[in-house]
Order: C-alpha cells, then sequence, then structure tokens
C-alpha cells in the first residue's frame, strides 16, 4: 500500500514538471502558431541555471530555507532568455514557410545544447542539497522527501494562475484574441508584437520553471533537453496542442504510464509511450483537446 | 518583373550529360592527384551526399522536413555490423542485398506512421522516432555492442573478386572502395534525377505547393508522402550502409539527433530548392565538420550558429546563391 | 437530360443556415449562373457537391447515382471539377506542368516515377492543346507563381478544365480581375466550356458577366432558392429586382 501511495506521488511528480514545460510548449503554439524545437533546451537551461545558483548559494553559507528563491530567478532568466530570442530569431519567421521557423529552432536547440555543455561540462550538475532544507516524511514505513510534494505543489499552482490569467484577466483575453486572429486583433489595436513576445516570454518561463523545480531531485545532465522535448510531444500529442487542459491531462496520462511502464518493461519505456502516442494519434489527430 | 521567373526546362539528358561528364571526369581522375587521405575524405563527402539527396526528396520535393533521418542511416550501418556480427559473410554486395530491404521495409513502417502528420508534429515525430531507436542501440547493448558499438571489418568488393588484406590492403581498399562509392553515387544521383522528374516527381511537388489543390486533382496525398518517405529513408540507408565498412565501426551516435541536424545542415547548405544542392551540400559539409572538429570542441555551437545565420541570410544555399548571381549576371548589359 | 440533382440538402454553421433543404438541379450541356448576396450560401453548396464539405442531410445524385458519400477522388472520377475562388495553383510549378498534372492524375499516371514526365508524348499534345484554347501558350514555361492576376485565374480554370470534368463548378473565376480582362477570361472559359461540352456551374457576382453569359440563372438568398430561370425571366423578376438593389436590368 505504501509502495502504491509512492509510485502515485512520483507519477505526480513527474506529471507536474511534464505539465510545465508541455504547458509552455502550447502556450506558445496556441498564441503564435509556433513549436519552439528547443523548447527542452530551454528547459535544461532552467536546470542548470538553477542547480549553479543553488551550488554558488550554498558556497557562500546561505541558509536552505533562503535557497528556494533561487528557483523562480532560475526560471526568470529562462524567460528573459525567450524575451530575447523571439524578437531577434523567431519574428523575421513568421510570414515565411514553415520549414524556416523549425529550422531556425532547431538551430537555436543545437546552440543551447553545446553552450551547456560549454558553460558546465560534462559531469551532472546536481542540488539534492536543496531537499534536505524540508523534512522527510513516512509513507507506511516507507521514506519520501516532502520536497517532491512541493514540486506538485507548484505544478498544481501553475495550472491554477494559468488558468486563471487566460480566462480571468485582460491580458488573457488578449492572448485569446491573438491566437484567434492575429490580423484582427492588429486591427483592433491589439500591440500584436507585446503579446506576442509576453507570450513567448511566459512559456519559457514555464519551461524554465519545470527545471528549476526538479533539479533538487534529480541531476542535471547533458541532453535532458532532447529527452524532454521529446517525452513533452507525447504530453501534447496526447493532450492537443495548444490546450491548457491537454497538458495537465497529456501530462497526466505520461506519467502514469511511464510509471507502470518501468515497473513491467523497463527497457522499453520510451517505446510504450511512442505506442501510446501513436494510438492517440490514429484515433484523434489532434489529441484530446487539442486545437492544431 | 514577375514574368521572368522562368521554370527550369529539363534539358534533354543529352545536354545534361555533357554538363555533367567533366565533373565526372575529376571525379575519376581523384586518386590519382591527390593524397589517400583526401581520397578517403572524398568517399565520406559522396557517401553524405547520397544520404543528403535522399533526404532532400521530402523536403525539398515533397516539403516535409524530417528531423529523424539519422535512423536510416543508421540502420543500414547497424544492419551491415548485424550481417557480420551474425551471419558471417564479409561481401559489401550481401551487405547491400540484405541491407537495403531491411532499411526500405523500416521506412516504410515508420513512414506510415509520420506521413500521416501536418509539418510540424511531422517533424518532431521523425526526431521521437530516431531517439527511440537510439535509445534501443544503447540499452540493448548485449546485441549492439551499447555505446562502444560494432566493428565492421573491410569487406571484399565485386562478390569476392576483391578482397584486401595485409599492411598495403588498407591502402588498396581506400583506393578501389572509392571507385566503388562513386559508381554507387552516380546510379544514386540518376535514379533520383529521374524520379524527381517523373510524373510521381511531379506530383509530390504539388502536394508540396498546394496541398488542398492537389486533392481536388483527385491524388491520394497521404500515399504519395508515404512512397516519398519509403524512397528518401532507403537512400539515406544505403549511404548507412556504405559508410560503416569504411568508418569500420558503428556506435550508437548515428542514431542520435545531432546527426540528424548534419543531415539537415547539408541539405540546406547546399540548397534544398534544387537538385544539385544537397549534392554540393553533403561534400561540402563533410570538409568543414572535418575542419570545425578539427578546430573546436563545440563544433555543434558554430553548426547551430551558423544553421540560423544561413536561414536568415542564405536560405537558398549555396547552389540557391550561385544560381542567382549566375542570372544576374546574365542580365547584365555586356 | 439531369446531370445533377440534389435533394433536400442541408448544412447548419452554429445558427446560420447555408444550406436550407435545397434541391438543386443541373442540366447536361448548360452554362449556369448561381448569384446571390455574400453569404448566401452559393460556395457552400458548391463545397458540399465538390466534396470539400459534408453536408448535415440530404443527398446529392449525380448520372443518378448517389454520390453523397463519395470522397473527393471518387467524385473527381465521376466526372466533377472546380476551380477555386481565391486562386489554387502550383506556384512552384510550370504552367505547363500545372495543367499536365490534372492530365496525369485523370490518367492515372502519377505515380510513374521510372520515366520523365516530359516524354509521355500524349500529356505533352494533350497539355498544350488545352493550354493554346486558354491562351497560356507562351507562359508555358513560366512559373504558376509569377503570372498576372488574369492568367492566374485563366490557369486555374485551366486545371480544372484539364480533368475533362462533365461538371464543371467555376468559383467566381473573374474576381479580382480588372474589367477588361473580365470579358477575357469569360469569353474564353465559356468557348472552351461550351466546345468541350462540358456542364458549367458559375457563382459570380457581376451581373453584366451572369447575364451576358449564362443559360440560366439561379439565384440564393439565406440557404434557399429565391429565382430560378432564363436570364431574360430573372430581368422580369420582381424579386430579384429588390435584392440585387442596383442590379442593371436594361438589357
Amino acid at each position: 500500500m505504501a509502495i502504491l501511495t509512492i509510485q502515485i506521488l512520483n507519477s505526480l511528480l513527474y506529471a507536474s514538471v511534464l505539465f510545465l514545460i508541455a504547458a509552455g510548449l502550447s502556450l506558445i503554439f496556441g498564441v503564435m502558431r509556433i513549436v519552439n524545437l528547443a523548447h527542452g533546451s530551454l528547459y535544461a537551461v532552467g536546470a542548470y541555471v538553477t542547480a549553479w545558483l543553488i551550488g554558488r548559494g550554498i558556497a557562500f553559507g546561505v541558509p536552505l530555507g533562503w535557497l528556494f528563491l533561487l528557483i523562480p530567478i532560475g526560471a526568470l532568466s529562462v524567460a528573459l532568455i525567450g524575451v530575447v530570442i523571439e524578437p531577434l530569431l523567431l519574428r523575421p519567421f513568421y510570414r515565411r514557410a514553415e520549414e524556416y521557423q523549425l529550422l531556425v529552432t532547431f538551430g537555436l536547440l543545437q546552440i543551447l545544447e553545446d553552450l551547456i555543455r560549454f558553460i558546465w561540462g560534462g559531469t551532472p550538475l546536481s542540488a539534492d542539497t536543496m531537499m534536505d532544507a524540508l523534512p522527510i516524511l513516512h509513507v507506511g514505513g516507507l521514506f519520501y522527501p516532502a520536497y517532491n510534494l512541493v514540486v506538485i505543489g507548484v505544478g498544481l499552482v501553475a495550472a491554477v494562475v494559468l488558468w486563471a490569467v487566460i480566462y480571468h484577466t485582460r491580458f488573457g483575453v488578449m492572448l485569446r484574441a491573438t491566437s484567434q486572429d492575429r490580423r484582427m486583433a492588429s486591427a483592433l489595436g491589439l500591440n500584436v508584437g507585446l503579446v506576442y513576445v509576453l507570450a513567448f516570454g511566459i512559456g519559457c518561463f514555464m519551461a524554465g520553471l519545470g527545471g528549476a523545480i526538479v533539479v533538487p531531485t534529480q541531476a542535471a545532465v547533458l541532453g535532458m533537453g532532447v529527452d524532454a522535448l521529446v517525452v513533452a510531444f507525447v504530453v501534447v500529442v496526447i493532450g492537443g496542442l495548444g490546450s491548457l487542459k491537454g497538458a495537465l491531462i497529456g501530462a497526466l496520462v505520461v506519467a502514469f504510464v511511464r510509471t507502470a511502464g518501468i515497473q513491467f518493461f523497463p527497457e522499453l519505456e520510451l517505446a510504450v509511450l511512442y505506442l501510446i502516442a501513436a494510438l492517440v494519434l490514429l484515433v484523434r489527430p489532434t489529441g484530446l483537446f487539442g486545437t492544431a | 518583373m514577375k514574368a521572368d521567373l522562368k521554370a527550369p526546362r529539363t534539358r534533354s539528358v543529352l545536354k545534361l550529360a555533357a554538363a555533367a561528364a567533366p565533373i565526372l571526369l575529376v571525379l575519376i581522375l581523384v586518386p590519382g592527384l591527390v593524397p589517400i587521405y583526401q581520397v578517403q575524405l572524398l568517399t565520406y563527402g559522396l557517401i553524405a551526399a547520397i544520404a543528403a539527396l535522399g533526404f532532400n526528396l521530402l523536403l525539398g520535393y515533397t516539403g516535409l522536413l524530417s528531423f529523424g533521418h539519422s535512423a536510416y542511416f543508421g540502420l543500414g550501418a547497424y544492419a551491415v555490423a548485424f550481417v557480420v556480427q551474425y551471419l558471417g559473410p564479409h561481401s559489401m554486395e550481401v551487405y547491400l542485398l540484405i541491407g537495403i530491404p531491411v532499411v526500405a521495409i523500416v521506412s516504410a513502417l515508420l513512414g506510415y506512421i509520420c506521413v500521416r502528420h501536418t509539418q510540424i508534429f511531422f517533424g518532431i515525430l521523425t526526431l521521437a522516432l530516431s531517439q527511440v531507436l537510439y535509445s534501443l542501440a544503447l540499452k540493448f547493448y548485449w546485441e549492439t555492442g551499447g555505446s562502444d558499438g560494432l566493428r565492421v571489418p573491410r569487406p571484399d568488393l565485386l562478390f569476392g573478386l576483391l578482397s584486401f588484406s595485409g599492411p598495403r590492403g588498407f591502402l588498396q581498399f581506400l583506393t578501389l572502395y572509392y571507385y566503388y562509392v562513386l559508381t554507387a553515387f552516380v546510379l544514386c544521383v540518376v535514379i533520383m534525377w529521374v524520379i524527381v522528374h517523373s510524373p510521381f516527381g511531379k506530383t509530390l511537388q504539388a502536394i508540396r505547393d498546394n496541398e488542398v489543390r492537389a486533392r481536388f486533382l483527385g491524388i491520394r496525398i497521404r500515399r504519395f508522402r508515404w512512397i516519398a518517405f519509403l524512397i528518401s529513408g532507403t537512400f539515406t540507408g544505403i549511404a548507412g550502409i556504405l559508410w560503416v565498412p569504411l568508418n569500420g565501426l558503428t556506435t550508437p551516435d548515428i542514431l542520435y539527433w545531432t546527426f540528424s541536424g548534419e543531415i539537415v545542415f547539408s541539405a540546406l547548405l547546399g540548397g534544398f530548392r534544387n537538385f544539385t544542392g544537397p549534392i554540393v551540400g553533403g561534400i561540402v559539409f563533410t570538409y568543414l565538420k572535418t575542419y570545425a572538429v578539427a578546430t573546436t570542441e563545440y563544433w555543434q555551437l558554430l553548426l547551430g550558429v551558423v544553421l540560423v545565420i544561413l536561414v536568415l541570410v542564405l536560405p537558398t544555399g549555396i547552389v540557391g546563391a550561385l544560381a542567382k548571381l549566375a542570372q544576374s549576371l546574365k542580365r547584365r548589359p555586356a | 437530360m439531369i446531370l445533377l440533382k440534389t435533394v433536400n440538402l442541408r448544412k447548419q454553421f452554429g445558427d446560420t443556415k447555408a444550406c436550407d433543404g435545397l434541391d438543386f438541379i443541373v442540366h447536361k450541356g448548360e452554362f449556369l449562373s448561381l448569384v446571390g448576396s455574400n453569404g448566401a450560401g452559393k460556395t457552400t453548396l458548391v463545397n458540399l457537391i465538390s466534396a470539400h464539405l459534408q453536408p448535415d442531410s440530404g443527398q446529392i445524385l449525380f448520372e443518378d447515382r448517389d454520390i453523397t458519400s463519395a470522397t473527393v477522388a471518387d467524385r473527381i472520377k465521376a466526372g466533377i471539377a472546380r476551380s477555386f475562388q481565391i486562386v489554387n495553383l502550383f506556384d512552384g510549378l510550370s504552367v505547363f506542368d500545372n495543367v499536365a498534372l490534372s492530365i496525369f492524375s485523370r490518367e492515372g499516371k502519377t505515380v510513374k516515377m521510372a520515366a520523365l514526365a516530359e516524354h509521355d508524348h500524349e500529356v505533352r499534345a494533350e497539355t498544350l492543346e488545352v493550354l493554346g484554347e486558354f491562351g497560356l501558350s507562351d507562359k508555358a514555361e513560366v512559373l504558376a507563381g509569377g503570372l498576372a492576376q488574369g492568367e492566374r485565374k485563366l490557369l486555374d480554370v485551366a486545371v480544372a478544365y484539364a480533368l475533362r470534368p462533365r461538371l464543371l463548378f467555376l468559383d467566381e473565376p473573374t474576381s479580382g480581375v480588372s474589367t477588361r480582362d473580365k470579358a477575357q477570361i469569360m469569353d474564353t472559359v465559356s468557348s472552351v466550356v461550351r466546345g468541350g461540352q462540358v456542364t458549367a456551374v458559375v457563382i459570380e457576382h457581376d451581373m453584366d458577366v451572369v447575364f451576358r453569359y449564362s443559360d440560366r440563372i439561379v439565384m440564393m438568398h439565406e440557404g434557399a432558392f429565391l429565382a430560378d430561370g432564363t436570364p431574360d425571366e430573372i430581368r422580369a423578376n420582381k424579386d430579384v429586382a429588390s435584392i440585387l438593389l442596383g442590379a442593371p436590368l436594361a438589357s
């Protein structure tokens, strides 16, 4: 029973991180009709930056509690990168063929992945001392770090905040208007350029937050960005690209399937995920809630 | 001004052969003119050209951008390695006879899954599938040698007519293998040229340009994309089959997404909107990579930066830029 | 002889009834204009018949065969083709290739990959013939993307015509074209179509064009048929005059 609870909690943790990444990807697609292939790499940057900051913090003797502030800072740093990238690298391609957008973001992926290796090298960067800031819980005779519950909590809060912003604020209305019809929104006086930059920034923040929040539980390693991109893709395939609800449900499905998969078919974990994605695509090509 | 846009005429086959002949002549004479190391490098270049040529059937002619072509290259290479490992023969012809159908079948299977989808999903799906193959190659290390990979010794050529052993065997092999690959290269170029200028090729381009209208001509979009995918994967797989005896070793690296990026880059570098672009791109890229790898450890970063610059500044690639230059020179009054 | 018949065809978008139980009949050999204000349902009707859209209910019968559930490809094989309101061409291919493609498709030759497209003499000959009829012969090697608007419209029709359909739908073949070019386009289209004995249904807004070229005019309004008759009959129809507000009634 206790093991089951832990399995469920682990799935929820994974789902939480996946949701953050996928929601960012979906938001960007929903508003701007772009799929940023470097999105996973931005998640990786979030993880590395945060782990590095935490490392410096510990070296300077900062008490663990304060180090929690570094998590949003790590996420913000990724948002900043996004805000710089969008006008420079993406805007020139909105009018051009889709291939060029994909090519540019792929180039960005290569740059970021090697930049990570350049700055932080090949050895994994961990921040697991953060976990010590919070107590270890007892789940029916087994140990479980409370930090993991924080991750789950952050995912939930993010979902609620995003939903509130998109459906209950003026900015959200602008986002939705722009995603429905860009030219119309512009004709109505909306500053589409600003909306795009902000939407992209928020999407990147989500990816960075995913990396920042997960890095205490698992060290930042090279290649985590591409792996994350690939799994996030499965999430949006299942849940539908452009849908917040889809990102949430997709993340839950993928997380639970993966946990089950690891139990029974450890070698084929990735393949099992693809099977599910392929099945969903066969039945409902736009995903469960997609707008693509 | 718009009326100046003339479609490239398919010049008569004879004229084309005449244009290609001098280039072919140079290629044939190369081993006599340059050191053996350069011959080996050019062999790799021709192999890269075949891979890019296959890739570009999908991108340039069908409008589908695949980020997972390393899968087919790697499949070709591993198929050969498995033949050596489990079946024994060391004949290049056996490698091709077994390897080509293997790659064709897997291309057909994966292609069937991928072409059901639009541009974006297609791109990431191809990437994802190649990553699955990569992780399988890594994990099943008993069969695949894991990250150490599998060795492939020098094969016999021409059904055992030519075999290479002893200290001079290696140099002999390099020269003769160059001609072997050159022959394969010429065959691949000719076949691809015919395909692209056939009714099938025109149909692919129509689908690329306007899917809706193509459908309203009664064309079955998915079927054509699937067939294009099959051919594309097979060509790139052939490149992989040709590559591994030269490299002597196959590792999961050639299944990894970064290698797919190299193929994409080659096509873009040469120009994906014309036939010769990927060929030029593949060869030039091979030289560029050799230089870059020798210069810096972070050449992936360099590649990414150049890719972005290329897309921003020179989207038609080398051949495209040269073509534009030639056109503007022609228009200038004498 | 009735070529096409729809039975109680319905299509609704939200609250809007684009096609409200339409019984549409097209006779073999006629040149029919489908008119009406924007949003009347004309393009929806054509979309339903060409399989671009699926009806909510109702039947479509072509030469007495029920094609309601037939795919686009099947309907083309049966003999229905269409052009598009917003020009829909293969911009990266030459004018010649655009038309040749229709013929390759019609002949089932599109999968051929072992021979050069140029070397198919039959297709080549027919393509040149069609280009000649449409006055596009001297533009054969130009990329479709590089044509002037009027020529693009003609090519759009030519591509549909090259499928040698028995029933051809033309969606606003003269829209966006200068007045001078309109007449030229309609002259060409009308003579080619009649000469080829193709039945044509043309969606058109320009009433001069409509009255000059049509055998029969069908007027739609809010998803239903308002009037149906020869140009003279329509001219005399009081309802039509009031809807059309300012349409030239003088012959």
